[in-house]
């Protein structure tokens, strides 16, 4: 199956870039770097939105709805909980030198 | 028809740069917002993309408003849970989320499968069996329940154990590796079964028993593994994110899934590293199995001396440096606030104050860095263990708030104790150490801990939040 082998390329190929690009994290972010992961995974609303919206079985179209209503708690909770929490780092930032601008 | 397509992967393609983008910036302080705009600006990108998929396959209006509805229902109570939680509750939410995930990965599978092989006759299943792949779509639906499911029950444990509504030792079951890998054998024999013979019935035992693996594997690790279990948890639900991607014939699933999942093993291997197990030893129990409340009793524990506010005043203005080793005492007691206040006066005073940050301290990595920079502590002087651990023979006093486990000697020095070989904060070498504790119980891990008898050792009981704000009123007086 060309089109699997592909798929599978891909999917090695971001594992690698995903180790790749975390390797140097500070633990101080460990908490922030987890819930912006946690927003990121989101993405499995795609997915729900996908089947949902090509859907005809009643039983399937609910099924579908409640895994939006759940993907979408995720993602925006988790953008909004990461942004919170990096807002306490970066507001800190003024007090050991200057006033920093992110 | 094809230009629609096009737009929608070179959309797919920016939204995982962005990604990709969001996850390198997330990991830097100084890049650490933009990375997260960019999750955002990718999650945006990718969604537009996916609904102009949707329209374009034909979607009904009603339908479009239905999902509408579904995300904007989603978004309202995203928001909302976000914006009321506590820093302190941060675990218990992010486990939550992970829950989250898991159970909308199984229901897409069912949502699938009631699509697909519910109608072996249907439109959906004969384009499938057409080019040969209605076996495969049925063996990726099974897989994705079941990493899902696994997720969903994974993540409530540990959501549970964390908000402490269940108790956090490890649940012991007989047998529990060879029961996890049964598990995991019938999983295979039942999905090959699900190949040759869908059915929903058999959909449902594959969801159960995922449900139950996932359920045993977190109830049996000990609660002093949690911020693993955690870091786990999210690399699971992006393999499960990844295994829709294959069952969706959809790229970015894919792409951010392995991302994702594969950023979080690592987190995970990082921590272990932390705290010197290896990540099969975490996964097969956790810490304080043989030692409950019965053991350690042959110590010299002796006599541990007790003292009040003023005292704990007295020390620290009558030190030059200072240390605070706190722990998820001091995010229980939500003492961060006062801690805080605490610091900046013994600095007014011309002491030098750190904060030694243990990586498995709290119940999520980086947790205590999050609390302390939520009460604004400068981050300059928040140190991690290995650049501080050097510093506690020339150190006067430390404080050790709601720190246990990862303050505990017989790490380093009794080679029978539970957790031995976990490298730890050396607390004790310093001149004079003062816990702050409610009593003298053991820790999250269920271990004795040595450090309570030592000469240096002053223990102070008594609320965190309670105890530090006596003793930076105290303080003031000293200084005037």
């Amino acid at each position: 199956m060309d089109e699997g082998i592909v798929w599978l390329t891909i999917f090695v190929l971001s594992v690698f870039v995903g180790i790749e690009v975390i390797s140097k994290v500070s633990s101080t972010l460990h908490t922030p770097l987890m819930s912006g992961a946690n927003a990121i995974h989101g993405v499995i609303l795609l997915g729900a939105v996908l089947v949902t919206g090509t859907t005809d079985s009643t039983l399937a179209l609910v099924v579908g709805l409640v895994a939006i209503v759940l993907a979408t708690v995720n993602m925006v909770g988790g953008f909004v909980v990461t942004d919170r929490m990096l807002q306490m780092f970066t507001r800190k930032k003024p007090a050991p030198r200057k006033g920093a601008d992110v | 028809m094809l230009s629609i397509q096009t737009a929608v992967s070179a959309a797919y393609v920016v939204a995982a740069l962005l990604f990709i983008l969001a996850l390198a910036g997330l990991s830097r302080h100084d890049t650490a917002k933009a990375g997260n705009t960019f999750g955002i600006l990718g999650m945006g990108v990718a969604l537009a993309a996916t609904i102009a998929v949707v329209v374009d396959d034909g979607a009904q209006a009603s339908g479009l408003v239905l999902l509408a509805a579904a995300i904007a229902v989603g978004a309202a109570i995203g928001l909302w849970r976000a914006r009321v939680v506590e820093m302190t509750g941060m675990p218990e939410l992010i486990a939550l989320l992970h829950s989250f995930i898991g159970a909308a990965a199984v229901m897409v599978g069912w949502n699938r499968y009631l699509h697909v092989e519910a109608h072996p006759d249907g439109p959906a299943a004969r384009a499938l069996d057409a080019i040969g792949l209605l076996g495969i779509h049925a063996a990726e639906v099974s897989i994705s329940v079941f990493i899902g499911a696994v997720t969903l029950s994974g993540s409530i444990v540990a959501f549970l154990k964390l908000s402490a509504r269940i108790k956090p030792s490890p649940m012991m079951l007989p047998g529990k590796n060879v029961l996890n890998i049964g598990a995991l054998l019938t999983f295979a024999a039942l999905t090959a079964w699900f190949v040759l013979a869908p059915s929903l019935w058999m959909l449902i035992i594959i969801t159960a028993l995922a449900l139950v693996l996932g359920w045993h594997l977190v109830a049996s690790i000990g609660g002093g593994d949690m911020p693993v279990v955690v870091s786990m948890l999210n690399s699971y639900s992006g393999w499960a994110a990844a295994a829709l991607g294959f069952l969706l014939r959809n790229d970015l699933l894919i792409i951010v899934g392995a991302l994702v999942g594969s950023s979080g093993a690592f987190l995970s291997y990082i921590m272990c590293k932390g705290m010197n197990r290896s990540f099969i030893s975490v996964i097969a129990g956790g810490f304080g199995m043989e030692a409950p409340t019965t053991t350690s009793g042959g110590q010299d524990e002796g006599e541990h001396r007790q003292i009040q506010a003023e005292e704990a005043a007295r020390i620290l203005a009558g030190a030059s440096t200072v240390i605070i080793t706190p722990g998820y005492g001091m995010a229980v007691a939500q003492a961060q606030y006062p801690v805080a206040e605490l610091t900046a006066r013994l600095r007014a005073k011309g002491i030098n104050v750190r904060f030694g940050i243990h990586p498995v301290a709290g119940r999520l990595p980086g947790h205590m860095n999050v609390l302390l920079a939520e009460a604004k502590v400068p981050y300059d002087i928040v140190l991690e263990m290995d650049e501080i651990n050097h510093d506690f023979p020339t150190t006067d006093v430390v404080l050790v708030i709601g720190a246990n486990d990862t303050v505990n000697p017989a790490a380093a020095e009794d080679p029978t104790s539970p957790i031995a070989g976990m490298p730890v904060l050396e607390v004790w070498n310093a001149r004079d150490v003062i816990v702050f504790k409610r009593s003298m119980a053991t820790g999250y891990a269920g271990v004795q801990n040595p450090l309570f008898y030592r000469d240096n050792t002053h223990m102070l009981f008594g609320d965190a939040k309670n105890m530090v704000e006596e003793i930076a009123q105290a303080l003031e007086p000293v200084r005037s």
